[in-house]
């Protein structure tokens, strides 16, 4: 996993609330038994037509949308299934962080574990990211702050563990394996067995 | 200081390391059950940093998202009946299964079927476990009093490599449902009911336990259907205490304990329901005594609305328009009398003995509408060999409906089993979602009583008038 401290970018915006990860990554994708190249299937059924040309006005599809890193969308992005596809989908597309008013436990999950940073603002900057799709914002992991072009800066809740694997690059397992020991005594000294 | 509630006494049975400043707990995971789909990845960590299964008798794994529901009696057939990408996943799970030393409900196995079905049939579920799977249904296990949630697949390799997860502690909500169930209405009515009362990210945050007369008066195959949609309300996990209805389902079961084991896990199953004055950090209540059977009209569990009612008018929200625009419905339209293309009954949420005896009963005598296909997919070959016993099988095809092999098949198409664009789905699963069932399907999530009324009618219909037939 790259190392994220600080994201520069023009955003793309997805007003609409409720996104579910179905339509971020359609089932049909899911059959993959690898992570790579899931980019071109992100927002597959919003993003191209029956024939597959792509949709001329979504927001993906604009000029400038490929180089973004920051997608802004309608609250409670990321609800439905599990699949972390949908998160390697967006980072395969080349996003780095995702705004909005509450993002789903589960995506945010595993966006959090794919280098993708989950920004929860307030309504009223919501509102304003929503009106001004493109607009050049910054997302700084060290700070834990959103800027906006203004120079208006709020800060994103960010709990120091998921800040220190984002900074640093690294993913949880390292830690958790780290744990054997208090993990072999849990599995020993328990009142019951599984 | 308060008591503690059933989630908060799973979750300190758990804790390898507790929470402390900055670092998340590292919680123990007692199954794991896994399935062809969010696997493959996992696998390939392992497999890149040379590490082991740590508890290959603490996981469960069986093949149920893309795998045929037509029969598969040798793996030869898999290139003939299953999509080129589902069959290398499928054969990807095999070999994944057989290098780490797990013992997989594959095509051989009279235990396969949708690993939210088996856990509960085979006994591996009990009160008291956690339990995760690469599946965000992980919730219905909750209905045993176990502490179930989904993880995505980086996860599924923590607990392959470690049977721990890092986990914060969530917030607790009770959802009191009290009453008794009108005839006709049932425990989908009831969940689809209290999403669209709290909305699709009501319970963002939270564990649910579902409490009160209404959910004591339910079978466990019921209690699955509520706590399988605790997702849809945007909660990861969904518990109800555990009682006599729980014991005596568990009982006999092949991977309980047994004799004396047996007696001293009831006791401790008997000890977890919360404390008459545990905490809960948010309290819903939802009186079901006037419920009426439940259906979506747009894109999310969270649009529903009674079958007799009319689409509300239109709010003037995006994502409103744009939801009924894909339904093909609008603002102020009645929903009975809908036009009806497909009717599925099956996926984790109604696929049980339960949910087919009704749909047999109900369609005994009768016939699915001519302009109507109807599929009946039962949740595990278990099942399907019980309703085959009871004749169900005999009834439902008579009727003019399909009868399939086990698995998740149209609830996410992505077996094969799909509903075409521009065509309406009346569905027993449990998402709404556009596309969920097929690129540009139309999905009305309803009971399966509900279910049925539409296949017999050829459009949505109440239920309750096949109860006087």
């Amino acid at each position: 996993m790259e190392k994220i401290t600080r994201i520069e970018s023009a955003t793309v915006v997805l007003p609409m609330t409720d996104i579910d990860t179905d339509q971020i990554m359609p089932a049909r994708y899911l059959t993959t038994t690898n992570k790579e190249g899931l980019g071109e299937a992100a927002f597959a059924d919003w993003r191209y037509d029956k024939s597959g040309k792509p949709v001329a006005d979504f927001p993906l599809n604009q000029p400038g949308a490929a180089d973004s890193q920051v997608l802004v969308a309608g609250n409670n992005f990321g609800c439905g299934s599990s699949r972390e596809h949908a998160p390697w989908g967006l980072v395969d597309f080349g996003f780095r962080a995702v705004i909005s008013t509450q993002i789903a436990d589960i995506f945010r999950n595993n966006a959090l574990k794919n280098g993708l940073v989950p920004v929860i603002v307030d309504g009223e900057i919501h509102g304003w990211l929503l009106d001004n799709p493109g607009a050049q914002v910054a997302v700084d992991v060290v700070e834990r702050t959103l800027t906006l072009p203004d120079g208006r800066s709020v800060e994103f809740p960010l709990d120091g563990f998921s800040r220190t694997c984002l900074l640093e690059g690294v993913d949880q397992l390292g830690y958790l394996l780290a744990r054997d020991e208090q993990i072999t005594r849990f599995e020993q000294q328990r009142t019951w067995q599984p | 200081m308060s008591g503690k509630s059933l989630f908060e006494k799973v979750w300190e049975d758990h804790l390898v390391v507790p929470e402390s400043g900055d670092n998340p707990a590292v919680f123990f995971i007692d199954l794991h059950l896994i399935h062809e789909v969010t696997t493959p990845q996992a696998f390939n960590l392992l497999r890149e940093r040379g590490l082991k299964v740590r508890r290959p008798d603490l996981t469960l794994a069986t093949m149920d998202h893309s795998t045929p529901t037509v029969p598969v009696s040798r793996l030869g057939d898999l290139e003939v009946v299953a999509e080129p990408e589902a069959a290398k996943q499928i054969r990807a799970m095999i070999e994944n299964c057989r290098e780490f030393g797990i013992d997989l409900h594959g095509f051989d196995s009279e235990h396969r079927g949708i690993v939210h079905v088996i856990g509960p049939e085979l006994g591996a579920t009990q009160p008291g476990k956690t339990i995760v799977c690469g599946d965000s249904h992980s919730s219905t296990h909750g209905a045993f009093g176990a502490l179930a949630f989904g993880i995505g697949s980086t996860e599924v390799g923590h607990v392959l490599a470690t049977q721990t997860l890092l986990q914060r502690k969530p917030k607790t909500m009770a959802v009191n449902i009290n009453g008794t169930l009108p005839d006709g209405v049932g425990a989908k009515d009831i969940i689809l009911a209290l999403i669209g009362k709290i909305g699709v990210d009501g319970g963002v945050g939270h564990v649910i336990e579902y409490r009160g007369d209404a959910i004591r008066a339910l079978n466990m195959e019921q209690r699955m259907t509520v706590c399988n949609m605790t997702i849809e309300g945007g909660a990861r996990a969904g518990m109800i205490a555990p009682d006599d209805t729980t014991i005596e389902y568990l009982a006999g079961r092949p991977m309980v304990p047994q004799g004396a084991d047996w007696d001293a896990a009831v006791e401790r199953w008997l000890s977890l329901p919360s404390d008459p004055d545990a905490h809960f950090d948010k309290v819903v209540d939802l009186d079901v005594s006037n419920l009426a059977p439940m259906v979506t009209f747009g894109t999310n569990p969270g649009m529903v609305v009674p079958v007799t009612d009319s689409i509300p008018a239109d709010s003037g929200d995006l994502s409103f328009g744009k939801a009924l625009n894909y339904m093909g419905l609008k603002a102020g339209q009645p929903m009975l009398g809908t036009p009806v293309d497909v009717v599925f009954v099956g996926s984790c949420t109604n696929s049980r003995m339960t949910d087919l005896r009704q749909t047999a009963e109900l369609l005994k005598g009768r016939k699915v509408a001519s302009n109507v296909r109807m599929l009946v997919v039962p949740g595990s070959q278990s099942v399907k060999q019980r309703a085959e016993a009871e004749g169900l099988h005999d009834i439902i095809t008579a009727a003019g409906a399909e009868w399939r092999e086990s698995g998740c098949s149209m609830c996410l198409g992505m077996n094969g089993d799909v509903v075409p664009a521009g065509k309406l789905c009346v569905s027993t699963s449990n998402r709404n979602f556009e596309g969920r069932q097929g690129v540009g399907a139309r999905t009305v999530l309803a009971s399966p009583a509900t279910a049925v009324a539409a296949a017999v009618a050829g459009s949505i219909a109440d239920p309750r008038a096949l109860l006087t037939h």
